[in-house]
């Protein structure tokens, strides 16, 4: 078919409406995505808070949507399979990545957290089946909101184990 | 032995980059021919010296050499040996080693290549890959060390991993390792990691060919169409790799869906977009040679987001379901990618001027516009993805507070610009280039939305009462057909010369692969549409404690609880599996299911399977989620009904027979290529 040889001898005629046209279009059509962005940003977004500033916040933050994470506490999971309702309560832990590496690390910091009679605490319910890693010392990602009397109710709830991809080192050793 | 042969090669390797990126950028302004062979030699060498280094970690894992930090991580004496040999991918430390051997082995292969054509480019190609082999080698000699072994402290006797033997120390020797995590013990998996890791480290390819011509000047489509195949390559496998991780949560992770845009999920996803607008893009600097700067721009984001998506997955630094634990890494990413960014860009103002344009745009009406559009709206995802991935990041940096934003922000930004992207999609390839009318889009055009209507009707009647739902499957149908009358119409064209139709059909194709490949690849995406749309907007799901013979109903299908038992493998795994009998509105029975749960003694941990009836119209999705004493016979069950889910799999497939119908090589192109004059672009505006 047609070859069109395209070089640079051949001066193209600028149109000069024909940039701007572009440039308008472009920019309405980014326009557009940036405010989708932003008014979704908005009306999506989710604190991230540990249990101690939820705590600190006090009432301000009843009924809104936040995410907080903790230190399960071992003793205290109580889950209902008939009305699938899971009970537990949750010590804080720092967000901060720092300071978790200060600490030695996540399973550290989970560890020193439950065990910690003056971290801050709190319970939760949950309506749904209990997650396979739900046990002491894991680290509880939970969406929800925090009602009058305190207790948080999870809509979401994600495990994390500090231990799941890099295992410690096995206790038995060769002779 | 071992130990030492692979650590040896793997230091080589690492002298052999270094050696390779500091010869060829000194040789190529002088034009030392006999240095840039010697840095392509050295370039070479990698691929070998990594393979004896990941074989090394093979043996080891194989024979359960349990010294060896690493080996001690992901292998058990019970895994099964293939289990045991894809475990070189199953922890961080071997994972970054595998991603180097992938990448060696895509650059020695592109310097196999033939030389002629393109000579000066290829020491700046050796830079850049070596370069980029040489800061993955220096993490995992110096951060992320495969062959660390384990040694005790006779004084404290503390256990840590160490390279050389620390002073009063011994070899610690555990009998067994941790073994593999229980969720990474699926085909799924065996094969998504190598998947997406080729299609990261082939998108290299592309990019060190196009820092090449910006150092040399050869600015002209030269490095696109030296790389054109490597990029298709690199989609293909980073496609491949998405589906499968898909396929793999569905199947493992038994949640009843397959993305949840989890930030290791994005990351994989963020340099297909770039990606994505990059293939096309090309088209219209191919064609019209426009667009020049901004192919560049694409492909060194997809390059830095290659990178930024393996440091995302390794740095722990966003809470994920995937995240690896912490390590040191994060800070010498950040600062590759910061210093790689910033090199490619200044090369890129550098040659500004050469870049222009060499044709203007025409009309709002034109092919080239509809490209850009593409380009915008692909951009536009990337760009909130990336925005939703770093916004915990973002948010800390700036108000000292961490606000996350979860699936729904995903959903509010990219569905509208998805069904954007789709819709355009079938749209874009009626419209003509330079400048279109209005009148011949119509006429290409109303066949199609006619149908399209009459499909919107028997989806109402066929009980899709939601607006968006109708909404999204009339954007699919529109396109499916728009498509399709595109292959009707190349086909009519050459049965007028007198062949039948299915031979039409095969020549269309075969002569002009990466048109109909291209559109195929579409298809693909209508059907995956379909899915999607199906799946998210109709799911159902209810869960359930039974008590044995006690049923339970969700979307036309009933469940009953016949039995759960409880037995031991020897791979050491505790499984418990439940038996229940499916069946449809009308009663009848249409499937036995064995939901369970592997308890997997070792690591302690448990793993969901699913029992799954499959059809194309729905799945059937049942979950054993818990159970009390075997002897009481009764267990919670979770179930979904996912709607035309099968669609997201059958359009994958779909779309990968498109991309490999695309790529595949052409020797009429190539005669074309290479027949044409050195300097004079071939662009055939008309042809196509």
């Amino acid at each position: 078919m047609a070859q069109t040889a395209v070089s640079s001898g051949v001066t193209p005629v600028v149109k000069k409406g024909g940039r701007a046209k572009f440039l308008i279009g472009g920019l309405l059509i980014v326009a557009a995505i940036v405010y989708l962005i932003a008014t979704s940003t908005q009306s999506t977004a989710q604190y991230f808070l540990t249990i101690q500033e939820l705590k600190d916040r006090g009432s301000s933050l009843v009924s809104q949507d936040v995410r907080v994470s903790g230190a399960v506490v071992a003793e205290s999971i109580q889950y209902d399979a008939q009305k699938l309702e899971l009970r537990f309560t949750v010590a804080s832990v720092p967000a901060d990545q720092k300071e978790i590496d200060a600490q030695g690390g996540l399973a550290a910091v989970l560890n020193a957290a439950v065990n910690d009679p003056n971290a801050a605490r709190m319970d939760v319910i949950y309506n749904g089946v209990k997650p396979d890693l739900m046990k002491g010392e894991a680290q509880a990602i939970m969406d929800g909101h925090v009602d009058e009397n305190g207790l948080f109710h999870a809509d979401t709830l994600l495990m994390k184990c500090p231990t799941r991809y890099e295992g410690a080192v096995p206790s038995q050793a060769a002779p | 032995m071992t130990l030492t042969l692979g650590l040896a090669s793997l230091f080589l390797a690492f002298l052999c980059a270094i050696y390779g990126a500091v010869v060829a950028l000194i040789a190529a302004p002088r034009k030392a021919t006999a240095w840039v062979e010697s840095a392509r030699n050295a370039a070479m060498l990698t691929w070998p010296l990594i393979t004896l280094a990941a074989l090394s970690i093979i043996i080891m894992l194989v024979k359960g050499q349990y010294d060896v930090e690493y080996v001690t991580h992901v292998s058990s004496r019970a895994m099964p040996w293939y289990l045991k040999v894809t475990a070189l991918w199953g922890g961080q430390a071997g994972s970054l080693l595998f991603w180097s051997w992938l990448m060696s082995a895509f650059t020695s292969a592109a310097m196999l290549r033939r030389w002629d054509r393109d000579r000066s480019m290829m020491p700046y190609v050796i830079a850049a890959s070596m370069i980029t082999l040489a800061f993955f080698l220096s993490l995992s000699l110096f951060v992320e060390n495969p062959f660390q072994r384990l040694w005790q402290n006779e004084i404290t006797g503390e256990i840590g991993p160490a390279l050389l033997q620390p002073a009063n120390s011994s070899l610690f020797t555990p009998l067994d390792g941790n073994g593999l995590n229980p969720l990474l013990r699926h085909p799924g998996m065996i094969i998504h990691p190598p998947m997406l890791y080729l299609g990261f480290v082939s998108f290299i390819i592309p990019y060190a060919f196009a820092i090449a011509a910006l150092a040399t000047g050869r600015t002209d489509d030269e490095w696109i169409r030296t790389t054109r195949r490597w990029t298709l390559v690199a989609w293909l496998f980073l496609s491949l790799g998405l589906i499968l991780g898909g396929r793999w949560a569905y199947d493992v992770l038994g949640w009843g869906g397959y993305w949840g845009w989890d930030p290791v999920e994005n990351a994989a996803l963020l340099p297909w977009l770039t990606g994505t607008a990059f293939l096309h893009s090309v088209m219209i600097q191919e064609k019209r040679g426009m667009l020049k700067v901004w192919n560049m721009i694409l492909i060194i984001s997809t390059y830095s987001l290659v990178i930024l998506g393996t440091f995302l997955t390794r740095s722990g630094v966003l809470s994920s379901v995937h995240a690896f634990a912490q390590s040191a890494i994060g800070p010498l990413f950040f600062a590759f990618i910061g210093i790689t960014f910033a090199i490619s860009m200044g090369l890129l103002f550098h040659r500004w001027d050469s870049l222009k344009s060499e044709t203007q745009l025409d009309s709002l009406l034109s092919r080239e516009a509809a490209f850009l559009l593409n380009n915008l709206l692909f951009l536009g995802v990337a760009f909130a993805t990336l925005w939703g991935t770093l916004f915990p990041i973002i948010s800390e940096l700036v108000t000292g507070q961490k606000v996350t934003v979860g699936p729904p922000f995903y959903n509010q930004v990219n569905g509208p610009l998805l069904a954007a992207i789709v819709l355009l999609m079938g749209v874009a390839p009626l419209v003509a280039w330079r400048k279109a009318s209005a009148r011949s889009l119509g006429r290409l055009m109303w066949i199609p939305a006619v149908l399209t209507l009459v499909a919107l009707v028997a989806f109402y009647l066929l009980g899709a009462r939601s607006f968006g739902a109708l909404l999204g499957y009339g954007i699919a149908t529109f396109v499916g057909l728009t498509t399709l009358s595109e292959f009707a119409r190349g086909v009519r064209a050459r049965m007028r010369l007198g062949e039948n139709p299915a031979l039409a059909l095969i020549n269309l194709a075969a002569r002009n692969r990466r048109r109909y490949g291209g559109y195929v690849i579409h298809l693909g995406v209508v059907v995956m549409a379909f899915g999607v749309v199906g799946s998210y907007m109709f799911q159902q799901e209810t869960q359930a404690t039974l008590n044995r013979g006690e049923t339970l109903s969700l979307g036309g299908f009933t469940m009953k609880f016949d039995s759960v038992a409880q037995f031991n493998t020897d791979d050491r795994r505790e499984v418990t599996r439940a038996t229940v009998s499916v069946f449809d509105a009308g009663g009848s029975p249409v499937g036995v299911l064995h939901p369970r749960r592997d308890f997997f003694l070792d690591s302690g941990q448990p793993m969901t399977i699913p029992g799954v009836r499959s059809t194309l119209g729905e799945d059937f999705y049942v979950l054993l989620v818990d159970w009390q004493p075997i002897s009481s016979n009764s267990a919670t069950f979770k179930i979904y009904v996912n709607p035309l889910i099968n669609l997201v799999w059958w359009g994958g497939i779909i779309f990968i027979i498109g991309t490999l119908v695309a790529a595949w090589p052409d020797a009429a192109e190539e005669k074309r290529y290479v027949s044409a004059p050195a300097g004079v672009a071939t662009r055939s505006v008309g042809a196509d």
